[in-house]
């Protein structure tokens, strides 16, 4: 396998990767509007606290394999990261904006004790758990899809380019999908009543992502499939379904491998779908970009071969090992009860 | 205002922005480790509050410098492709170490950190904010050896057949000797804001908190001693940093003291100037002979080249070479054919770093003295320098990129490639909305982030709770 192939794979595992673990923590972003809910602001605000605790450790190191893949490519493929990211401007903008809302709720909502305070960044939780995957399936879906490429490898489209039913529905999907796979994070990782809620809800929405799932694959085999991409596409409706399954059984773990392997080999499916190209131009196919034009030189990819097998199990070790620390299930009971973070300090009895 | 100027204010904008809230990152995890580990060596309650309390507004910075870092990794994508695909094949692999080998570090181990208190050993606990520590320098250190390169391109050549810069020789890239002043000189920045900021902190709640007067007096002492040894590592490494400058960018130094005619020996380093810097009269100006000589070149009887001279060779020097490696002319052919910086921006912004980063040295050593043998009171007005002490060497630094990514100007990557061919071929309109959008955006997380880290810091920190093991069924030491 030439090193222009090697990383096109590891490129597509980096997306791989992105999607499937930020998926979980957008998908728990998301629910906390349809789980995080009780009577009161207090309740809501008790459910809320235990569903993102069940994240806090995790989520950070999630977004990081989207900024790896993102230097990976511009490493790795600089063509495609260039053409990519500047032509998809508008997008990645709000992507970003996006992000930025999210990941500042993520960090400032328990830092004060109001109402309207929380009120603010939990909306800005859901809508941005919401919106990332919905953004990054659309961008993703493109790729697959083909845009507007003249002969010079410059994208000639705007932003209406990237709204086509097939993107749409691929962004749609990724958004069932990461609710599908956060309801399980959750049921996995609660007792009582939330998991409860959890399980009933990715019971039933499940059969709705798998539809849409199974429509998104076989549409974009139809489109530019290979017997692989197939096989792949077979692969993830099969874990799909048999995610059902285990949570029918009460197997909160394997429902959520499950939903894992689906994520995980949709982007599978897009990628080797796609390739030899990386971006295939719809204007012309002779203008499509292809993983050796964008690729890099030798030199650079045997270099970044090097750094990649040394550091990436390295990193996959002690990623693991977060999870494992943070592996029990969270009650209530681990929650200590709403205080003020910003109120008088205690008199000290110690000193 | 065209597509290339908003893309220019915008990176300017975002980035000095980012850069914000990385030498306060850098520099706090390793007093926020210090303080920990003293802690765990000691067992003094105050170590351990302050530890938490100095972590606290750690995580408040954290959340800002993360989000507007995102920004800067798809920002060389999006308005910079032209850049992007030219030297992709050097500049692309620093990023991706970054991602690799610190981002995952620092997110992964931060998190460990937060949620880990009663939950892991104690000794493995304070490795994990050590190793957040890590992180953020190998991320300062691959970071800058991209930006290194656009400085002083080394260890690549021009490839005719494929219309790039591609890598020849990556352990040059990562030990370009511009790095290797640039480096220390960011690192010691860094501490030098870290200390400050704790510096400020605890002199200020000295006087807000009378009963806790002890504790922050050791968080001061502490503050005033990093930034003292870092005032002095950031002087020792940026007096290296102006001979390679001399060097390597003679026009950039020039610039820095609008020295219009090549002086053969005993240049004078001007300090202050009023009047006009084109050159043609100055006014008033506050001089030191010779100074400048020694700056530049190590020795009081240097030569230093001024900007007429240069002006006059450069442009077919910089022609010259590209001819010989072969390189289309218009990468090198600024418009307008200006091979000069900002002139008066380079002189101040040069004299602010300097001036302004250096002043938080004063407030140390004054703060050492009325610390000194468990004195625990500060005058009334010290408060107010106290208030002060945070900023200054923020706003060092701000200008010393200022001044450095300026000064490098018309080149995006010095010699090589200029600026303007650089951009994407983005609309002025798209490139117009994301800059008002990042601007609107980042101007009122300010207002949150500096609200939130002002109450924080006026509350001062929690009283002590030794941490231990949280059973199944009980409270977590940390949760959302
Ligand atoms: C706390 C902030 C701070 C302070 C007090 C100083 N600097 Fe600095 N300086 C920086 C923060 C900074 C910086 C932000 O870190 C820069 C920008 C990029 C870089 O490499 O460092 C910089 C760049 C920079 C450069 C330009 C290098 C280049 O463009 O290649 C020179 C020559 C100096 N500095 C020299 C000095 C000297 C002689 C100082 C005083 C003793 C000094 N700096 C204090
Ligand atoms: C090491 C990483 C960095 C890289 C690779 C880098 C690269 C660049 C690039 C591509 C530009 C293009 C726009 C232009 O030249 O006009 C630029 C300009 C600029 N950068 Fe940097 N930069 C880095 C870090 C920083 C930091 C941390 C700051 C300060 C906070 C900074 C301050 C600026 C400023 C003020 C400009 C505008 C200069 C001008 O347009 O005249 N840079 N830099
Ligand atoms: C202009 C080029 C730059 C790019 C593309 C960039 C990219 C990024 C990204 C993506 C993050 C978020 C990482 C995370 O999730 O933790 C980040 C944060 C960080 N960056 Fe930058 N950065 C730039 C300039 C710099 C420079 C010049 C330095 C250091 C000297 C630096 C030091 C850091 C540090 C320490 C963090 C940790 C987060 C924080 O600051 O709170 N960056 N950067």
């Amino acid at each position: 396998m030439s090193l222009e192939t090697l990383w096109f794979i590891a490129i597509a595992f980096l997306w791989s990767g992105y999607l499937i673990l930020e998926g979980f923590d957008f998908g728990v972003g998301m629910l906390l509007a349809v789980i995080g809910r009780g009577e009161t602001e207090a309740e809501t605000n008790d459910k809320r606290r235990l569903m993102l605790t069940t994240i806090g450790p995790f989520w950070d190191g999630n977004e990081v394999w989207l900024i790896t893949a993102a230097g990976a490519m511009f490493a790795a493929f600089p063509a495609w990261y260039a053409t990519m990211f500047s032509g998809f401007y508008l997008a990645m903008l709000v992507l970003l904006v996006v992000l930025i809302l999210r990941n500042m709720g993520l960090e400032y909502r328990y830092k004060r004790d109001s109402a309207r305070w929380r009120g603010s960044w939990d909306a800005a939780i859901i809508g941005g758990s919401l919106l990332a995957p919905l953004l990054v399936g659309i961008a993703l879906t493109n790729l697959v899809h083909g845009v507007p490429i003249n002969a010079q490898g410059d994208f000639t489209g705007n932003f209406f380019s990237l709204l086509n039913p097939m993107s749409i529905l691929g962004g749609i999907t990724f958004v069932a999908m990461s609710l599908t796979h956060g309801a399980f994070f959750l049921a996995l990782k609660t007792t009582g009543e939330i998991r409860e809620a959890a399980r009933k809800f990715a019971g039933r929405f499940g059969a709705i992502a798998w539809v849409l799932l199974a429509v998104l694959l076989i549409w974009t085999n139809v489109h530019t499939g290979t017997a692989w991409s197939w096989a792949a596409s077979v692969v993830a409706l099969v874990a799909l379904g048999s995610s059902a399954i285990a949570d029918r059984a009460g197997r909160d773990g394997w429902a959520f491998l499950g939903t894992f392997f689906a994520i995980g080999l949709t982007a599978a499916t897009y990628f080797l779908a796609v390739y030899p190209d990386v971006m295939p131009s719809t204007t012309n196919p002779a203008y499509s970009l292809s993983v050796h034009e964008a690729a890099s030189t030798h030199l650079t990819l045997q270099i970044m071969t090097g750094a990649a097998v040394v550091f990436l199990p390295i990193t996959l070790l002690y990623s693991a090992w977060n999870y494992w620390v943070f592996r029990k299930r969270l009650s209530p009971a681990n929650i200590e009860p709403q205080g003020d973070p910003l109120g008088p300090v205690e008199a000290q009895q110690h000193a | 205002m065209d597509a290339l100027d908003l893309a220019r204010w915008q990176f300017a904008i975002t980035t000095v922005y980012h850069f914000l809230f990385v030498p306060i990152t850098i520099g706090l995890s390793a007093i926020v480790a210090g303080l920990h580990t003293w802690y765990l060596v000691k067992r003094t309650p105050e170590l351990l509050r302050l530890a938490k309390f100095f972590g606290k507004l750690f995580t408040i910075n954290f959340a800002l410098g993360l989000v507007t870092g995102i920004v800067q990794e798809f920002q060389f994508g999006m308005n910079w492709s032209a850049y992007s695909k030219f030297v992709g094949d050097i500049f692309g692999a620093p990023l991706a170490f970054e991602a690799l080998l610190a981002f995952f570090l620092e997110s992964t181990f931060l998190g460990l950190w937060l949620f880990g208190w009663g939950r892991l050993p104690e000794k493995i606990h304070v490795a994990c904010i050590w190793i957040v520590h890590i992180g953020t320098v190998l991320s300062a250190y691959f970071i800058l050896a991209a930006n290194s390169f656009m400085q002083h391109p080394v260890g690549w050549r021009y490839n005719p057949q494929s219309g790039r810069a591609e890598l020849t020789d990556f352990m040059a890239v990562l030990t370009n000797k511009v790095q290797m002043v640039a480096f220390p000189h960011v690192l010691t920045s860094a501490y030098l804001v870290g200390g400050a900021v704790v510096l400020g902190i605890g002199l200020w709640l000295m006087r807000k908190h009378p009963h806790d007067r002890g504790m922050y007096r050791k968080a001061a002492r502490v503050g005033a001693v990093v930034t003292l040894i870092a005032g002095a590592g950031v002087a020792i490494t940026g007096d290296a940093q102006g001979k390679v400058m001399t060097e390597v960018q003679p026009m950039k130094m020039a610039a820095a003291e609008a020295l219009y005619t090549t002086r053969d020996s005993c240049a004078e380093f001007s300090i202050f100037t009023i009047g006009s810097l084109n050159g043609e009269q100055e006014r008033y100006a506050i001089t030191v002979p010779c100074l400048l000589s020694f700056l530049g070149t190590g020795s009081f009887q240097g030569k230093v080249e001024g900007i007429n001279d240069l002006k006059r060779e450069l442009p077919a020097q910089i022609t010259q070479e590209a001819q010989a490696r072969q390189e289309p002319l218009r990468y090198v052919q600024p418009p307008d054919a200006v091979f000069t910086p900002n002139i008066p921006l380079a002189y101040w912004s040069f004299r602010l770093m300097i001036g302004v980063g250096m002043a938080a040295c004063g407030v140390a050593v004054l703060a050492l003295w009325f610390t000194r043998k468990g004195r625990d009171t500060i005058p009334r007005w010290m408060v107010w320098a106290a208030i002060a002490t945070p900023f200054l060497p923020l706003l060092g630094n701000s200008f010393g990129w200022i001044f450095t990514e300026t000064g490098r100007q018309p080149w995006l990557v010095y010699g090589v490639m200029t600026t303007a061919t650089g951009v994407s071929g983005n609309s002025a309109g798209a490139v117009l909305t994301s800059m008002v959008v990042f601007t609107v955006l980042y101007a009122a997380l300010a207002v949150v982030e500096v609200k939130l880290f002002l109450d924080y810091t006026r509350r001062g920190a929690d009283s002590y709770h030794p941490t231990k093991q949280t059973a199944e069924d009980e409270p977590l030491a940390f949760s959302y």
